[in-house]
Parts: C-alpha cells; structure tokens; sequence
C-alpha cells in the first residue's frame, strides 16, 4: 500500500508544486493521476521514487516512510518499481536486449536468468525481432514498448507511467493502454500519469485530479473531466 | 557474485569504448598529448639535470702551494679537506706533475719551455684540486683554508693562492644561474603538467556530461553507485591505456629524430639512447599518470550525476 501523507514540495524559488497531498493506493489498484501540466503530476512520481524531499508529510510504501531509507535501500526500493517515462529513457549505446538486461545485473540476476527472461519479456511487448537494435532504430511506439518491457521484467509490485504516450499517435496509444491493462490484471500496482483525456475515458478507473498541486477530485471510476 | 559483477562492468566498459568511437578517440587524443607533456618533461628534466651537473663539475677551485712546501704538510692538508663534510673530492697533484702538465700545456710554445730549461729548477708548487659536493659550498670550503688548519709545522702559511678568491664572483653567479635554473625548471614541469592534467580532466568530463541522462536512468532503475561508475572507470582505464601507447611510440619517433641534433647541443646527451636505457621507468611514469588521470577524472564527474 502506498500512502501520500499531507505532502507539500516548495522549490527554492517559492513556487508551490504540491500543496497537503492526501490520498492512498491499494495494492493491484490502477490508479490515473490527470491535470495539465503544471498541475504537479511529475513531482508527485519524482517524490515517491525518492528524486526528490517532500517540503512536508511523508510517504509510505509498505509502512515505511521512503525517504527515511538510505541510499542503499533506495536503490532496493527502487527495484521494486518499474518505470516509464514520456521520452522513453533508453540507454543509447545498448541494444534493446542490453538495455532490458541492465535492470536485470542491476538487481542481481543470474546470467541464465537474464538470458531466459529478456526474449520471453520481449515476446510480451511483441518486439522479438528488434532484439539486436539500438534505440535510434526504433519507432517511437517500438521504444515505448521497449521501456514497457524493461519496467516488467524485473516483476515490479509498482508501474509508474508519467505520460507514456505522449509522445505516441493514437494507434500506438491505445496499444500502450492494453499492455498497461494487462499488467494491472497480472498483479501489478500501476500509477498513471497523463492528460490524455481519451486514455482515461478508455480505461474506467479509478482517478485522482490534481490542479495547481492540489487534488480536487478522486473518483473510483473517473472520467477526465465531469 | 562479485566476479559476476565484475565481469559484467568490464564488459560494458569495452562496449561503451568501442561504441562511442569518435568520443573515445577525441578523449584519447587529448589524454595521449597530455601524457606527451609528462613524458617530454620528464626528458626536459633530464637534459637540464646533466647540464646542470656539467655545469657544476666544471667548478673546482686550486690551491696552489708554496714551492718549499713539504709533501707532507700538503697532505695532512688534503687529509683534513677531505674530512669536511662540503668535499666531494681533493686531487693532489705534485711539483713534478705539475710540470708535466705545464710542459703539455705549452709544447707548442717554444720561448716557455726554454725559459723553463733556463731556470733549471721546477717553479711550480703543488696543487690541490677540491670539488665541493655543491657549487654554493665553495665559501665555506675557502674559509676553512683561510684559519689556522692550513699552516706548517712550523706555523708558516704555506700556500701560495687559492683560484678561489680570483675566481669567486663567477662561481657566486654560476651558483645563483644554477639554483634558479633547477627551480625554474621545477616550477615549469608543475605548471605545464597541472595545465595538461586539468585538459584531460575537462575532456573525460565532458564525455559523461555527455552520458548524464543516461546516469540517471541507471540510478532510477536502482543500480548502485559503483555499478553506475564501474563502466566509466574501465573507460577511464583503457584512455589512460591506449594513450600510453600511443604516446610512447610518438616519444620514440620524436626522440629518435631528435637525438643527434639534441646531443650536438647539449655535449654528451643523446634523448634517444637516455629513452631506450630508461624505457622501463618512462614508460611506468606515464602508464601510471594515464591510468590514475583516467580513473579519477571518471570518478569525479560520474560522482557529479549520481545525486539522485
């Protein structure tokens, strides 16, 4: 269970990016944060990967404050999550196997291990044939498929998806919003970030709007706006 | 687990080498002119450190003794300079000897060597020839022969002149040239290899400014920081590796075309040879600079991103 506890960011400039943020997530709930931007969707995903301090509150994954944790269990907390970004992250100079078979050393996996699980992950995400490519090789859709597939692989308890498709056209979208489905089915937390208004109406679930970095609405089966 | 580990951040180092081609062979291009600097210092040094010893061999000073001077009392004065701790070395050089090699000196001037025969007996007195263990300790060598150690049995000073008082303006001013040439020389190989060091500094630093973005998905995905750094640091490695090569094979070209001209020059220093006799050192100097440049360039600048 993730618990947002009053959570207020203040940058030092003054400017207020979150303002007392109250709300929790079950676990294997499928959870979209909306607003435009500004609205302080990302800074609330940078403060639960531990980016960044909340100014005040706390929060809880599991009972524990995150960002009491030192760095060592930082980074084992952060094997925990998967994530995907907007432009997508991939490291340049790795193929795709290579890229999804780093989040895999990183968390200590055996060499038998990864060979076995980067193609069956792959084969998930449809792009068994793009394993020796580089990221520049790729189509946005197929990039986002490969950050898709390097947030599961390590069988994370949470996904976080800041504007997954904002950089798709409508085809790779809705195919980004199944896959994103399919994984919350299997079992996994999944937090969406976005202000895709078609996304949200698709997907029937629970969301939190926020505006000016505060939440104004939380509804178990939301619509973008209402 | 940890040869696992190893293995695997070896294997992306060498990957990420070889991958980013054109970044690593600007950075090794930078890195090899660097250890280039190192290495032609260290040849500068060298040439002004045998010059300089030449130099301070050809300052000596003579005592010239009284022609009645017994043998012995010249040698109980050769004896007491050699225990002073200034000299380095007294050559005694008898009346006799002295002779010979006046006679040799001007064979080729007849009216000498007759007046010589005219006088029938030798004129010369002997000589003691100190070298001070530095030139700067000539005074206190001069002031040691000016007291009371220098006389007779008999309480007769009996030494004629020292060179040293007639001399001893050229040897003050070749004693100042020579310890602001050493130290000059000091301050020049700090200056140029600080200068060169801070180059290839700011070249690996900027190949990872370059990587930032990538630093900070790898800390996002949980690896820890020597697992980010690892592949950065083995880069590192290879730069310092690669541009020692390099850089010993151009110190090989450059110094055997520069030899012959350097030791007409400099009498008696030949840069090719003094590389080949000290290949081993040479070469360890700027493999070590290489490698610790590399490493701790990588380090700093990796250390830089991995805030998150």
């Amino acid at each position: 269970m993730i618990v947002f506890d009053r959570v207020s960011k203040i940058y030092l400039d003054n400017s207020v990016a979150l303002r007392e943020v109250n709300f929790s997530i079950e676990p294997k709930e499928f959870i979209s944060i909306v607003g435009p931007s500004g609205a302080g969707k990302t800074t609330l995903l940078k403060l639960f990967l531990a980016e960044e301090k909340p100014t005040e509150g706390a929060i809880y994954y599991d009972s524990t404050n995150i960002h009491t944790l030192n760095k060592k269990d930082i980074n084992k907390f952060r094997r925990k999550v998967g994530m995907i970004f907007q432009d997508f992250r991939l490291l340049p100079n790795k193929t795709v196997y290579e890229n999804i078979a780093f989040t895999m050393e990183v968390a200590g996996r055996t060499d038998e291990e990864i060979e076995s699980d980067v193609p069956h992950v792959l084969e998930l995400v449809d792009l068994a044939s793009k394993v020796w490519n580089f990221p520049h090789e790729l189509s946005g859709g197929e990039k986002q498929r490969v950050a898709i597939a390097r947030a599961l692989v390590n069988e994370p308890e949470v996904i976080i998806a800041d504007e997954p498709t904002g950089n798709l056209d409508p085809a790779n979208t809705y195919d980004i919003v199944q896959i994103l489905k399919k994984i919350n089915d299997l079992g996994t937390t999944v937090i969406l970030a976005t202000h895709n208004k078609g996304i949200i109406d698709l997907l029937k679930r629970r969301v939190v709007a926020m505006e000016a970095g505060r939440v104004v609405r939380d509804d178990k089966i939301g619509k973008y706006n209402e | 687990m940890f040869w696992t580990k190893l293995k695997r951040v070896a294997r992306t180092g060498f990957f990420n080498f070889w991958r980013d081609s054109t970044v690593s062979f600007a950075s090794v291009l930078v890195m090899t002119i660097t250890l280039l600097v190192i290495g032609l210092i260290s040849f500068s040094s060298a040439v002004l450190d045998t010059s300089l010893a030449e130099l301070r061999n050809k300052i000596d000073i003579d005592i010239t003794f009284v022609v009645s001077a017994e043998e012995e009392d010249i040698l109980n004065i050769k004896h007491s300079l050699e225990s002073l701790q200034e000299v380095f070395l007294v050559t005694y050089i008898s009346r006799e000897e002295a002779l010979t090699a006046f006679k040799e000196r001007h064979s080729s001037d007849q009216s000498i060597l007759s007046a010589l025969d005219e006088l029938g007996e030798n004129p010369l007195g002997a000589v003691l020839n100190v070298k001070a263990k530095d030139p700067s300790q000539y005074a206190s060598v001069a002031e040691f022969l000016e007291g009371d150690n220098t006389l007779s049995s008999d309480g007769i000073t009996i030494i004629d002149r020292v060179n040293y008082f007639q001399n001893k303006k050229a040897i003050d001013k070749l004693t100042s040239i020579i310890a602001s040439a050493d130290q000059l020389g000091l301050a020049l190989t700090l200056f140029f290899a600080l200068i060169s060091i801070l180059i290839a500094f700011n070249t690996i630093r900027l190949t990872i400014y370059i990587a930032k973005d990538e630093i900070s998905v790898m800390r996002l995905v949980g690896a820890s920081t020597t697992y980010i750094q690892g592949p950065f640091v083995v880069v590192g490695i290879i730069y310092g590796v690669t541009a020692c090569l390099l850089t010993l094979l151009l110190l090989l070209l450059i110094t055997y075309w520069l030899g012959n001209t350097i030791e007409n020059f400099f009498v008696g220093f030949n840069v090719f040879s003094y590389y080949l006799r000290h290949f081993l050192e040479i070469s360890s100097i700027i493999l070590v600079s290489g490698v610790l440049i590399g490493v701790f360039s990588s380090i700093l600048a990796v250390r830089k991103y991995l805030k998150i």
